[in-house]
């Protein structure tokens, strides 16, 4: 690509501003198009991967099933398996376990919980109750309860709990107040309400107690173990191959989100698969046009090119400025496109405060580069078809000599 | 080819088509030109003379003969070498300027040099200046073609044909399009730079006024040349 090459390229664009222009507005809008759905589709899934897993872990270790070994049945024996239910569900040892955890790359939260099932009393209201009991300091380590309490403080000293607001509602409870608990391991003692918290999952909000792990340990009667460890990953959507990892290295049974959710993942794939296609056929639009705007500029300026090939012009330099030609058309426009597509998406709100009824239009998902650059590399490819066929116009022919 | 010419064909054929349809346009021409020499190429129309400059220009290929330019076989050249070669040793004046619209007079005097070069450079465009004050459009260096009148246009085009000191300068009806004062100008500039630059020029016309100017005179009749 000679500088007399981009020298004429630019010559012939400014030549004719507007039809210049108007092409690399077709351009700049198919750009636009681009990160637009680019931005709407992470956006969408940004969002939808946040409400459904903002709250939840994104990887579960808990102890590996025990399924009883089979001793090589005969052709004849009828064989029964039962799981061993003689031990409890626990992981045992799993202090050597963290440093793994927090070794592997993806995971940002690790929390160590304790859980069982409780009754909570008050006079003579009885409710089911899921208790969690968390370590200091990892209280909002999977939801952020911290910032979902909405009466009281997130603190949990050895005789304090967290409770939902549908559960305070139903058993008419306020904080500061006193509650017995019971577990199903037959331990019992009373418990005073620290703060009640509104996460926005139904379940969570009527059955959840956050309570001190220590204390956890004492009302389920595990002296030494966890019932399991809950993971955060990031992204979330790689949560399966982290929980592929930990399997491996921990030995432990590893549960990934997307294992309970495969249809919103499903979803979120042939949402992907749909802005791909779109994106396509708007990079699709922008070759048709540059190669049809590139070949009638040829047939217009046939006998430019003629006698540019008389004159001793190779048909290396013909190529060259109608590819730079194409490709400045492209990159301008990509550029122009781009810079129109980020002001509009200027003013919209992140995708965790998109309101109910707003496109979750995330602008960092946008593909700004990316669209650049596939649209000039686009651009430069349209242009060759028609380029070669400009260096194969015969002199003779195109200036009538 | 003899001492002092710098081009030379023998029997040198063209035809186009191919079977019943095929035509012969060029029958056989034995033609060479000295170094500095300025001739008048005639004939009628459809005589072959613009399918001979077309051949002797490198921009179509003869069907037979010989054809040797300063030493190069130029029948048998790579299509690359010949674009090579014209670009290094031949100028070219059509009937119509056929100048580049998108650039200015200056420009268009320097595209030939530029254009094989890949760049424009300080001593193309001192030489471009000097031929455009050469041809006395000094003043109209920055215009582009629309901005000139045919015989302005005209001038710009022969100082392009001069950019790369052409061994031979190819002109076809160089004057066709213009007035009677105009193409007296175009020619006393042929004629000057002929002169002082040395470079050979061979001028197909229909026009006796211009062929009267030229030392030498081959005519072509029915592709043979008549008279030499």
């Amino acid at each position: 690509m000679s500088p007399y090459a981009l020298k004429l390229a630019i010559r012939h664009l400014l030549s004719h501003p507007g039809q210049t222009a108007l092409l690399m507005a077709g351009v700049a809008l198919g750009v636009s198009v681009f990160i637009f759905m680019s931005a709407l589709i992470g956006g969408l899934a940004t969002l939808l991967t946040l409400r459904t897993v903002g709250s939840i872990p994104h990887v579960v270790l808990e102890r590996p099933d025990r399924d009883p070994a089979i001793l090589s049945p005969g052709a004849s024996a009828r064989v029964v398996l039962q799981k061993d239910l003689s031990r409890r569900d626990q992981i045992a040892i799993w202090q050597p376990v963290l440093p793994i955890i927090e070794g592997t790359p993806g995971v940002t939260a690790i929390s160590p919980q304790i859980r069982g099932s409780a009754f909570v009393e008050r006079g003579q209201a009885v409710a089911p109750v899921g208790v969690i009991g968390v370590m200091p300091g990892k209280l909002s380590a999977i939801a952020d309860i911290d910032a979902a309490i909405v009466d009281g403080s997130g603190s949990l000293p050895a005789d304090g709990i967290l409770i939902g607001s549908v559960l305070a509602r139903d058993l008419g409870l306020r904080v500061g107040q006193v509650v017995r608990l019971s577990s199903d391991r037959a331990r019992a003692r009373s418990f005073r309400i620290g703060g009640i918290f509104t996460l926005g999952i139904a379940s969570a909000d009527r059955q959840a107690i956050y309570m001190n792990f220590t204390t956890a340990r004492a009302l389920f009667d595990l002296s030494t173990g966890i019932s399991r460890i809950e993971i955060k990953v990031e992204p979330a959507i790689g949560a399966p191959g982290v929980a592929e990892r930990l399997r491996r290295s921990t030995g432990l049974k590893a549960t990934a989100w997307t294992e309970d959710n495969k249809q919103l993942f499903e979803g979120l794939d042939a949402q992907a698969r749909t802005g791909t296609i779109i994106k396509v056929f708007s990079l699709v639009t922008i070759i048709v046009g540059i190669a049809s705007a590139m070949l009638l500029s040829i047939v217009r300026r046939q006998s430019e090119i003629g006698i540019m090939r008389a004159m001793g012009a190779s048909k290396g330099l013909v190529i060259s400025i109608y590819v730079l030609e194409g490709s400045l058309i492209g990159l301008i426009g990509a550029i122009v496109g781009a810079a129109a597509a980020w002001l509009v998406l200027l003013p919209l709100p992140p995708v965790s405060q998109v309101s109910s009824g707003d496109l979750p239009i995330d602008r960092q998902q946008g593909d700004f580069l990316l669209a650049i650059t596939l649209t000039t590399i686009a651009a430069m490819l349209a242009s060759i078809l028609p380029a070669r066929r400009a260096a194969r116009i015969d002199p003779v022919e195109a200036i009538g000599a | 080819m003899s001492a002092g010419s710098i081009f030379a064909v023998t029997g040198l054929t063209k035809s186009f088509g191919e079977g019943e349809t095929q035509t012969l346009v060029i029958k056989g021409i034995d033609l060479s030109m000295a170094a500095g020499e300025m001739a008048a190429l005639l004939g009628p129309s459809g005589s072959g003379k613009s399918t001979l400059l077309t051949i002797l220009g490198t921009l179509m290929r003869a069907s037979g003969g010989t054809h040797t330019m300063l030493g190069v076989d130029l029948m048998h050249a790579s299509e690359a070498q010949r674009t090579e070669f014209r670009s290094k040793n031949l100028g070219f004046v059509f009937q119509f300027h056929h100048l580049l619209p998108d650039l200015s007079a200056l420009e268009n005097v320097m595209m030939p040099a530029a254009a094989a070069a890949g760049r424009e450079t300080r001593a193309m465009r001192q030489r471009a200046t000097e031929l455009l004050d050469a041809v006395g459009l000094a003043d109209r260096r920055e215009y582009r073609p629309a901005a000139m009148s045919g015989g302005q246009r005209q001038r710009v085009a022969v100082a392009r044909a001069l950019i790369n000191n052409p061994v031979l300068v190819l002109a076809d009806e160089p004057t066709g399009n213009l007035d009677r004062e105009s193409a007296d100008q175009v020619m006393d500039l042929i004629r000057s730079i002929n002169q002082t630059m040395g470079s050979s020029f061979l001028i197909s016309t229909h026009d006796e006024h211009i062929a009267a100017q030229c030392p030498r005179r081959i005519e072509l009749l029915d592709g043979r040349i008549i008279r030499s």
